[in-house]
């Protein structure tokens, strides 16, 4: 979708329309990329990527909950050695920004993938310091300010692109975190990452996810996202937010943008939606704007806020 | 969140209710299941192996509340699911997946291994239904060639082939060896293939090469079973999601993967 009215700027990036992929679902090949982003995507964001390969956990790593799904992968990702040629190649198919999720164990780590990553032509890079379920990174560095504040110095350092954090809703205050990221430098924020959550069979009196705690994602975890979005654009309106949390249609987005996020990303609807699910809510925000007389989406970001 | 896939996607919980071995390494489990047990031909289910593992298998057999499905010894989860006993615990969820078409005329099933499953399952179907089914199947040695009386029963002598590599049984050579042969002069209105990808890979050559319409079950390394995870992506497909039956067309747009090349653990391309 093409249409002026969806036109989308985020520091560094121009998305042709306020959707993008959200990091973890699918992502390993350019070829599944390209669909999401054939099908509608603003921009694609990537699995996560780690300095070395990593296999991840065992079976189960997702059960179904009410209205949601509790992932527990651990972090599968070739490395970024391997997926650097991923990357040069989706360059040259890709019509959308290409953004890396990144993680590691330690500053050194994030700050090495991110370089790489935009060496191979990364439009930018996300780093996941939200990732509940894995020891010694994500939240376990996404909820310690002196631990969150030195990762992303560091790879503002070596990252010439766009920095965007993503954070984690397993915080007390997630916008003591927010203004942390935004002060070491995170051009822009995503809120927010999965609800550390668990499964457990009655029958057998067993947690299912072989990692026992994984990140309920979905429709269940919504209204937590928007509020975590309308908490961080209230305390930091000039920081442009990735609303992430459940949106499923277009009118999920609408609530994100009301709420101060610039663009959204969508993962678990595309469980139960085609990937079409982004021409979808595409659509849907572009009648609202006409039917509402705004002539672009940032006119509506943020504004719940004023009542 | 669409009720009809969260609910297939909901983990039940159920106790085996027969265990019957199909060969020195294989075995057939029936479990009660009201879901898996609405499957079509094609269709596969997640099998959890509570504090072991959670892996995909491809339905034999659905009917009357009860699932089965083969499962050979391989690795860690199928060797613990072989120790287990009739009125263990298993979890499962699905049926996920699209199934096989159904056509009429003249159709070959094409198996090997635990492949052989869904297309037994398959040919029960459209045995009463078309005017001639034929079938191959192939393995290592006799004693792993599985279903033949099923398989018997389905059709007549002279469109069953079975294979064997070291000769104990049937023709020895590959299940793929006869079929040029047959294809030539069986005049197929479709072809139906499931086993190993090399041996699929064969079978599309040859239907190409031949212009007979095919469809192949494919196996990728699943996790999420539900589209969400990529492991099984190959070309711009998830084989969980938009497989694990696929139709010539599709098989012509993954050539370069198709029987070469997968995703490992850790999302890097393996052989397969």
């Amino acid at each position: 979708m093409s249409s002026n009215l969806l036109t989308t700027n985020m520091p560094g990036l121009k998305l042709r329309n306020p959707t993008a992929l959200a990091s973890g679902i699918l992502g390993y090949t350019v070829e599944t990329l390209q669909l999401i982003a054939q099908n509608g995507a603003g921009a694609v964001v990537t699995k996560s990527i780690g300095a070395e390969p990593n296999a991840g956990y065992a079976n189960p790593t997702v059960v179904q909950a009410d209205s949601g799904l509790i992932n527990a992968m651990g972090l599968p990702n070739p490395g970024i050695g391997d997926y650097s040629e991923e990357i040069r190649y989706a360059k040259t198919v890709l019509q959308v920004p290409l953004i890396v999720s990144v993680f590691g164990y330690a500053a050194e780590d994030y700050a090495e993938v991110a370089k790489k990553a935009i060496e191979a032509g990364a439009d930018a890079v996300e780093l996941n310091v939200s990732c509940p379920h894995v020891r010694l990174t994500g939240s376990e560095i996404g909820q310690n300010p002196k631990l969150l504040d030195e990762v992303i110095s560091k790879v503002k350092t070596e990252a010439k692109k766009p920095v965007i954090v993503k954070l984690s809703p397993n915080v007390t205050n997630i916008v003591d975190l927010a203004k942390v990221a935004v002060k070491a430098g995170a051009d822009i924020l995503t809120a927010v990452n999965t609800v550390r959550a668990m499964a457990i069979d009655t029958e057998t009196q067993m947690p299912v996810l072989s990692n026992i705690r994984g990140g309920l994602s979905g429709p269940a975890i919504k209204p937590i996202a928007l509020r975590c979005v309308y908490d961080i654009f209230e305390a930091l309106p000039e920081t442009p937010i990735f609303g992430c949390g459940g949106i499923t249609n277009w009118r999920d987005a609408v609530e994100f943008l009301l709420a101060g996020a610039s663009a959204v990303q969508v993962g678990t609807a595309l469980a139960t939606k085609d990937p079409k699910v982004f021409e979808d809510i595409n659509k849907g925000i572009q009648t609202y704007l006409k039917r509402k007389g705004y002539r672009r989406v940032k006119d509506i970001v943020g504004l719940s806020h004023q009542t | 969140m669409s009720a009809y896939l969260t609910k297939l996607n909901t983990l039940r919980t159920t106790q085996i209710l027969d265990i019957k071995d199909e060969s020195p390494t294989t075995k057939t489990y029936t479990l009660q299941d009201d879901l898996c047990a609405k499957a079509n031909p094609g269709q596969f289910l997640m099998l959890w192996i509570p504090g072991v593992d959670e892996i995909p298998l491809s339905i034999l057999n659905a009917t009357d509340g009860i699932v089965q499905f083969s499962v050979k010894a391989v690795g860690d989860a199928t060797r613990h699911l072989h120790s287990m006993k009739t009125k263990d615990t298993l979890g499962i969820r699905g049926p996920f997946g699209n199934n096989f078409t159904e056509t009429r005329g003249k159709v070959l099933l094409i198996g090997g291994g635990t492949g052989t499953a869904p297309l037994l399952f398959l040919g029960k179907r459209l045995a009463p239904k078309v005017d001639r089914l034929s079938y191959v199947v192939g393995a290592k040695t006799k004693n792993e060639l599985l279903y033949l009386n099923d398989l018997d029963a389905l059709c007549t002598e002279e469109t069953a082939v079975a294979t064997t590599e070291d000769g104990s049984y049937g023709l020895q050579c590959l299940a793929t060896e006869p079929l040029d042969k047959m294809m030539v002069k069986g005049k197929f209105n479709m072809v139906y293939a499931c086993g190993p990808e090399r041996m699929i890979r064969k079978v599309f050559d040859l239907a190409e090469q031949r212009q007979i319409p095919m469809e192949a079950s494919l196996e990728r390394l699943m996790r999420c079973g539900i589209g969400l995870c990529g492991s099984c992506a190959i070309g711009k497909y998830r084989v969980c999601h938009d497989g694990p039956v696929f139709k010539m067309a599709q098989l012509g747009e993954v050539k370069d993967e198709l029987g070469y090349s997968k995703l490992g653990f850790d999302g890097s391309r393996i052989d397969v």
